[in-house]
C-alpha cells in the first residue's frame, strides 16, 4: 500500500508505523504516524467528539 | 491563552433574534419573502495558542491554523454539512431539549500543519460570520495526512449543540 508522505508516495513496507489512541469523556481519538529513517513523514488523526456544548443543564441557574 | 469549549454567548441571543437557521430550509428568508434559504455554517480550526471561547462573537483569522506546507487548509475553514434540521423533545412536563448536529464529519486531506491545534469554531458565514460554538480536543499536528473530526450522535444527550430547559 502506498502512503502519502513528505517525500512523495512511499511503500508502507519501507516505513515504520506508529499508532495511538486517546479515549476520554471529551473525545475518542486515533492517530497513525509513518517514520522513515528517523523522520516523521506522515501523520493523520481522527477525532470523534463526545462532549456536546449545552445551554441549560445548570447554566441557567448559575446565571441567576 | 487557551481555547475553551463552549456555546458562544452571543449565539444564544442571536437565536432569540432569529439570526440563525440550521438544517433544511423552513423559514422564509430574511432577505427574500418568496425563496427560503438556509444559512451556511463553516468550521475553522485554531492553534493551541489562540483564544476562542464563550466570548467569541464571530469568526476571526487571528489564531486560525495555517498550512505549514501545501494547501490542505483554506482560511475560514470548510463548509459544514447542514442537512439535518434541529430536533426537540420533552422528557417531562417541565423538561426538554432541542439539539442539532452537523450531518457529516469535517475532513481535511493532504494537510500539513505542524504547529499544534486543538479546537474548531463553528460559525454562520451567511450571517456576518457570527460565532456559534467552540469545540476542543487534544492537541494535534498533521503531516502529509488527513484530519477527520467526526460528530457525535445526533440525539438528546450527545448532539453537538444542546439547548436544555433544566
Amino acid at each position: 500500500m502506498l502512503i502519502t508522505t513528505t517525500k512523495g508516495d512511499m511503500e508502507e513496507s519501507l516505513l515504520e508505523k506508529r499508532e495511538g489512541s486517546v479515549d476520554n469523556d471529551n473525545e475518542m481519538t486515533t492517530w497513525v504516524e509513518y517514520w522513515h529513517e528517523g523522520e516523521l513523514v506522515h501523520r493523520s488523526a481522527h477525532v470523534t467528539l463526545k462532549q456536546p456544548v449545552t445551554f441549560g443543564d445548570g447554566v441557567a441557574a448559575a446565571l441567576g | 491563552m487557551a481555547n475553551t469549549q463552549s456555546m458562544c454567548t452571543t449565539f444564544m441571543k442571536e437565536l432569540m433574534l432569529g439570526q440563525h437557521q440550521f438544517g433544511t430550509s423552513t423559514l422564509t428568508s430574511r432577505t427574500s419573502l418568496t425563496a427560503p434559504t438556509t444559512d451556511t455554517f463553516k468550521a475553522a480550526m485554531y492553534f493551541v495558542s489562540a483564544t476562542i471561547n464563550a466570548s467569541t462573537t464571530a469568526y476571526s483569522a487571528t489564531g486560525e491554523v495555517t498550512n505549514t506546507s501545501g494547501a490542505g487548509y483554506t482560511a475560514g475553514g470548510l463548509t459544514v454539512t447542514n442537512a439535518t434540521a434541529p430536533l426537540s423533545t420533552n422528557t417531562t412536563a417541565t423538561a426538554g431539549v432541542a439539539y442539532w448536529t452537523p450531518s457529516a464529519s469535517f475532513v481535511w486531506t493532504a494537510l500539513t500543519i505542524t504547529t499544534a491545534f486543538d479546537s474548531v469554531l463553528i460559525y454562520n458565514s451567511t450571517q456576518s460570520n457570527k460565532a456559534v460554538s467552540v469545540h476542543t480536543f487534544g492537541s494535534q499536528t498533521i503531516t502529509s495526512g488527513t484530519f477527520t473530526l467526526t460528530m457525535p450522535a445526533n440525539d438528546t444527550t450527545n448532539a453537538l449543540l444542546r439547548l436544555s430547559t433544566t
